[in-house]
């Protein structure tokens, strides 16, 4: 499964809410990624996350694969829409 | 019991057990182990306690520091459950028979390389972070302790080879009593941390860190620059009872909190403080300090690897002058180079940087990060009483230059419809000879000077006030220097002008009867030394300080001039 979003934080998805969303799919034992560009990380690893250096304005995708893909796809949409960092 | 001498950086005496804050030695050999399986079983185990440590660290951040400083724990505990940096290090360890530390530092280094070669600065800071949590690992891993002072939990004295700025914004003040290094004088970083901290401090020892071990019973004693380890039971009796009387005195001394500053002939004169940040303020108050005197900016500069906003700069500036609510503020402007560097501006490495590229020649050069600081400076000044003085000054023509660039940012502001303070008095501080020489002409220009004796005292007497072989030479009595200092106050004093003093010196008890003698308006101190100053000054009559600094500026050698003020002095 996967979800597209545009990131609207004005510093894009710096530390704090990488640390975030990297706790938020942590939580699930499907394998989730983050998709930026041509590049594809480990969401669970917040060097990953953090080394794309995501900034406002960016169209990223989330992908959830596993038996509890869909509960970890709205987790972090939730996420991402409650912490005003993506729509 | 053993005994060491320093230098006396801060007054008082404490008393407690040694917290040495020495890095640890973190080297170790490339091996080959026999069970890959019992490695990655150490390596998770190192990896558990560590965790757990920055659980604690971070527990705790939260409850004192508030949620926002303990977010920074919370990133560090998610780089250590990270599979991209656990799964390579384990991989590592099964594929090539390694140690745990050397697959590590392998892993790890990769990522801090890969951080540090991007291209924007706060990316390049996370790989400070991934050092920082891998080294707590492998000290696990190498059964070493990492001092950690901001978790102490009993009263210590901490013993370094020297503190760096960032060193001590993490102490404890709760429970950090003292402080002890082995370098530094009484102008040093740490020593002018240790006075507006307000706890003793001997610096300056060479061997604190190679004589001291940690949970040592320490007396550090700074009135008389003393470092005592594990004391005989008579001597800690003593110090108590040393301890007791100081503290008499400085209840003493706290009765003038709301008195003037009056000789006792009735003239009165300003003592105020020098800050390094808005957080200093607590103590001028405290102390009783009738305005701010020197507010070092470059703090604001230092300690991070990009230069500080407008705006930020403009918070700092409108604290301070809010916080002294109308009291005069004056703010020197960046004062960077010499032993005070910045990383991040690359500047090339001089041979004589204390006679290089610094103050007022950098600022004049790099005009982005001085026009910066003119701006916020010329914003907060509607926020209380802001004067403005320059570093270094040596030639007029320098002084106009800047001035010339604090009156076209001021119209700049003006036109953008922000309000700026309508007088906002200019002046410079006299620290090199050639500008303490010309002062007259100066006077006619600037409304007022603040004399930095460190420096001139080291560029009158051609000795470098970092080198200890030389030291010999910082003779603030020397008539030659009392001589320059007598010309700087008559040349102000003939154009109706002020003349202030934010060095060492103005604080100090055999300078200050001199000082008075001189008819200097102005003296600015540690906030700490204000009330002991107030007291003295109160029992000297100016009549009788002019006849004696008369005689001083007659003297030929230092020991002379402190022999006359302290015959004349005691016997008042």
């Amino acid at each position: 499964m996967e979800k597209s979003f545009k990131v609207i934080a004005e510093t894009g998805i710096h530390a704090r809410p990488a640390t975030l969303l990297v706790q938020a799919a942590s939580k699930f034992d499907a394998d989730v990624h983050l998709q930026y560009k041509e590049k594809k990380v480990n969401l669970k690893s917040i060097m990953g996350v953090m080394s794309l250096g995501i900034g406002q304005g960016a169209d990223i995708t989330i992908i959830a694969e596993g038996s509890d893909e869909a509960d970890a796809l709205n987790t972090i949409e939730e996420t991402l829409k409650r912490e005003g960092l993506a729509e | 019991m053993s005994f060491l001498q320093g230098i006396a950086a801060s007054n008082g005496i404490a008393i407690a057990k040694a917290y040495r804050l020495v890095e640890p030695d973190f080297s170790f050999e490339k091996k080959t182990v026999d069970s890959p399986e019992q490695e990655v079983a150490r390596f998770q185990s190192a990896l558990k306690t560590a965790k757990d440590e920055l659980e604690q660290i971070r527990t705790r951040a939260d409850k004192e520091l508030g949620a926002d400083k303990a977010a920074i724990f919370e990133a560090h505990l998610l780089v250590l459950s990270d599979p991209e940096l656990i799964s390579p290090i384990e991989d590592k360890i099964n594929s090539e028979n390694v140690n745990a530390e050397h697959a590590l530092k392998e892993t790890a280094d990769m990522f801090v390389s890969m951080f540090e070669s991007m291209d924007n600065e706060y990316m390049k800071e996370r790989a400070a972070d991934i050092r920082d949590v891998t080294k707590r690992v492998l000290a696990h891993l190498l059964g070493i302790q990492i001092p950690n002072p901001s978790m102490v939990t009993e009263e210590v004295i901490i013993v370094a080879e020297d503190l760096t700025p960032s060193d001590t914004a993490q102490l404890n003040r709760e429970f950090v009593k003292g402080f002890t290094t082995n370098i530094g004088g009484r102008t040093s970083h740490s020593a002018i941390m240790a006075r507006s901290m307000e706890i003793p401090a001997v610096v300056g020892t060479k061997t604190a860190t190679t004589e001291i071990n940690n949970g040592d019973l320490v007396v550090v004693d700074g009135l008389k620059g003393e470092v005592h380890i594990n004391p005989t039971p008579e001597m800690l009796e003593e110090y108590k009872q040393q301890q007791a009387d100081y503290a008499k005195q400085k209840a003493e001394w706290a009765k003038l909190v709301n008195e003037k500053t009056v000789t006792a002939d009735g003239q009165h004169v300003e003592l105020a403080a020098n800050i390094g940040t808005p957080k200093d303020l607590k103590g001028v108050v405290e102390n009783g300090g009738e305005a701010v005197g020197l507010y070092r900016t470059e703090f604001l500069y230092m300690d991070r690897d990009q230069l500080p906003t407008e705006e930020e700069q403009f918070t700092a500036y409108k604290a301070v002058l809010e916080g002294m609510e109308g009291k005069p503020v004056v703010v020197r402007t960046l004062d960077i180079g010499g032993d005070k560097e910045l990383p991040y501006l690359n500047l090339p490495k001089e041979m004589n940087p204390f006679l290089g590229f610094r103050a007022i020649r950098l600022c004049l050069e790099e005009q982005d990060i001085f026009r910066t600081q003119l701006r916020a400076l010329l914003r907060a000044s509607v926020f209380g009483n802001l004067k403005i003085m320059f570093p270094m000054i040596a030639t007029l023509v320098e002084f106009r230059q800047a001035k010339g660039m604090l009156e076209e940012e001021k119209q700049k502001l003006q036109s953008e419809g922000i309000q700026v303070a309508d007088k906002i008095e200019l002046g410079i501080m006299v620290e090199i000879p050639s500008t303490a020489v010309l002062a007259d002409q100066f006077a006619k220009e600037v409304d007022f000077f603040s004399i930095g004796t460190n420096d001139l005292i080291q560029y009158t007497m051609a000795a470098d006030r970092m080198n200890q072989q030389v030291s010999y030479l910082y003779q603030p009595y020397n008539p030659s220097i009392l001589r320059l200092v007598k010309m700087v106050i008559d040349a102000a004093h003939k154009e109706g002008k002020w003349a202030g003093m934010c060095g060492e010196m103005a604080g100090d008890e055999t300078a200050i009867p001199l000082l008075i003698g001189l008819g200097l308006d102005e003296f600015s101190m540690s906030a700490t030394s204000i009330l002991k100053a107030r007291s003295l000054i109160r029992n000297l009559s100016k009549a009788d300080m002019e006849v004696l600094a008369e005689k001083a500026l007659q003297m030929g050698t230092t020991e002379e001039v402190v022999e006359v003020v302290q015959s004349t002095v005691s016997s008042l």
